[in-house]
């Protein structure tokens, strides 16, 4: 963090831990008796609440959307090339909540809290929470915060399900759907690479079934091995190419290297790291395996497997959006493999069967499914325009 | 305000669903939505038009019509427009079938070719015609399937279309007595309503 902060940021921000004492029955049927949200806000709600917005994060996301905590805080919260005075969701505007779902590791209530009727922590004997639970949970902040209606729910990738979840579920409380690099539910394809991701986490000798805290121990290595399939499957190709490659144009042109640089410049003949590529999704993977719990990600992993809003409309996802009162835009990114366009282009062909009004964008952008967190020109611009219309319908 | 937009308004109804096929920057739909309360949507494939759509508030979708329309239900909405692009597309017969699928009734805007300047222009300089309606050459125009009022009416006739009603007027869409008098040669624009002919 520099010593002074940018004037765009929202600058230094405090999360704040809601309470929950309202059972909250889950779509598995099971009921989390009480529970805690962690929350942050920037901006200010306006008198009569019409200019809120809320911000779904994705799966390894938490409520740390933009800003700092302090002033040591090497990297502002995720979706900061997006919110704050003068950027496209523009706090000066806007009243904008982002909180970390259920289940999740940033404060709210999930496997690493205590259970309260066991005095140990949740572990494994977490429910399973699906996106339509986090929705629920999200309407129950709502309420608390006193925003009957948001301007807009906003949110990319599994955010972006959750914007879908709240346009089907609450459609009186939604005026603007915002989805981006979003699917209408998982492939085979998708499910399989969360499968791996399970497997290398419960496969860890340290996992103890979901019991590691009581073993005083954590299942890093599986966890590392998850976020770094994960992780290949958020970067495109030519991403990785531009990210691992060698700038030099003779290579550039050739095309020869394919971004294989070597990280010692010479191979090894042995099996440790021997390209960038490697010691890259080690340092990610070892990362985030010390910050994010094991549980957790298994969790997230599901509420993604198990999304598809069409399964109560035999399959038609267009009688999904039969109720929804709000305007929807979705935005894709071509290189995106994990969602790619197509898959957006799902939603909005059920969107159009079911007579919404749907604005549909396919930016051309190399960064894979990643874009949606990256400042990518034309993406910000269409975003900017949007939410621009937005505010002026509400007056904020 | 653009001229052909009186011309048109009088076609649809009001609070009617509309489809507007290469919308542009959404003039006509902010107009129609502002004037008729119609319910609309466009589809585009140029960013910067896009962007301006949005800024208008009206929803647009990035889509190139030659790949089709697969993506809209049969008769989903009850005016399909297409202003200013027939001449512009791969396929314009298989464009106009999809919008008689789409909609209830189609609205067609095309520069007419048998106009007298264009014909003097190949006959007497002997070259394709450029004008400032037109301004391009014909290496890098983007109209690639110019037609007459005439070939549409004989289109509209062999695919079994029926025109509700047409009208021609100059590239500043202006109508007189004088363009109606020989519409294939006078009109610069062609502006067709039409809709799917009972089987013959």
């Amino acid at each position: 963090m520099p010593d002074t902060l940018p004037e765009n940021s929202v600058g230094i921000v405090t999360p704040e831990l809601y309470r929950f004492e309202e059972p909250l029955t889950l779509r598995s049927g099971k009921v989390l008796k009480a529970y805690d949200l962690m929350v942050e806000t920037y901006g200010t709600l306006n008198a009569d609440g019409s200019n809120a917005i809320l911000i779904c994060h994705a799966l390894s996301g938490d409520h740390h959307a933009a800003g700092y905590h302090s002033m040591d805080d090497k990297k502002p919260g995720w979706w900061d090339v997006c919110i704050g005075p003068g950027k496209p969701i523009d706090t000066t505007h806007f009243f904008v909540v982002c909180l970390n779902n259920l289940g999740g590791c940033a404060g709210s209530t999930g496997p690493a809290s205590i259970n309260p009727d066991t005095g140990t922590w949740y572990g494994p004997d977490f429910p399973v929470v699906t996106v339509r639970d986090w929705v629920n949970s999200q309407a129950r902040l709502a309420d608390r915060l006193g925003i009957q209606q948001w301007a807009a729910v906003v949110g990319g990738s599994l955010g972006g399900m959750q914007v879908m979840r709240w346009s089907i579920s609450y459609p009186e409380r939604v005026r603007h759907a915002v989805m981006l690099a979003v699917a209408p539910k998982l492939s085979a394809q998708n499910i399989a690479f969360n499968e791996v991701a399970r497997q290398s986490i419960t496969a860890d000798p340290e996992f103890h079934a979901g019991r590691y805290r009581e073993h005083e121990v954590l299942p890093k290595k599986g966890l590392m091995l998850a976020r770094m399939v994960g992780h290949i499957t958020y970067l495109s190709d030519s991403a990785m190419r531009e990210k691992f490659g060698k700038v030099s144009d003779e290579l550039k042109q050739a095309s020869l290297n394919l971004g294989r640089d070597l990280r010692a410049g010479k191979l090894s003949f042995g099996f440790d790291v021997d390209f960038q590529v490697e010691s890259y999704l080690h340092y990610q993977g070892e990362r985030f395996s010390e910050t994010f719990d094991a549980n957790t990600y298994l969790l997230m992993t599901k509420a993604l497997d198990y999304f598809d809003p069409s399964v109560d409309y035999d399959g038609d996802l267009s009688r999904a959006f039969a109720n929804s009162n709000c305007r929807f835009l979705l935005m894709s990114f071509s290189t995106d493999w994990r969602f790619p366009p197509e898959r957006t282009r799902e939603i909005v062909t059920a969107l159009l069967k079911a007579g919404k009004q749907v604005s549909y964008l396919e930016v051309e952008a190399d960064q894979g499914h990643d874009a949606f967190l990256l400042p990518v020109p034309r993406y910000m611009q269409a975003l900017t325009t949007y939410m621009n219309v937005v505010k002026d319908e509400v007056g904020a | 305000m653009r001229a052909d937009l009186d011309i048109i308004r009088n076609w649809i109804a009001p609070g009617s669903r509309v489809l507007d096929l290469g919308c542009g920057d959404g003039s006509l739909l902010r107009y129609l939505q502002d004037n008729l309360q119609t319910i609309g949507t466009g589809l585009e494939i140029d960013e910067t038009k896009i962007n301006a759509c949005l800024a208008k508030g009206i929803s647009v979708i990035q889509q190139d019509l030659n790949k089709g329309l697969q993506n809209f239900e049969s008769q989903s909405f009850d005016t399909v427009l297409l202003t200013q692009t027939l001449q512009a597309v791969h396929f314009p017969d298989l464009l106009v079938e999809e919008m008689l699928r789409i909609g209830k009734n189609c609205i067609v805007t095309f520069p007419n070719f048998g106009n007298w300047r264009a014909r003097l222009h190949l006959a007497v300089k002997g070259r394709m015609p450029v004008s400032e309606y037109i301004p391009y050459e014909w290496y890098n125009t983007p109209n690639i399937h110019f037609c007459t009022v005439r070939d549409f009416d004989v289109f509209c006739h062999d695919k079994n279309i029926n025109v509700i009603s047409r009208t021609v007027v100059d590239y500043k869409h202006r109508d007189s007595w004088f363009i109606r008098a020989a519409p294939n040669l006078l009109s610069e624009i062609a502006i067709y309503h039409f809709s799917r002919a009972p089987a013959r």
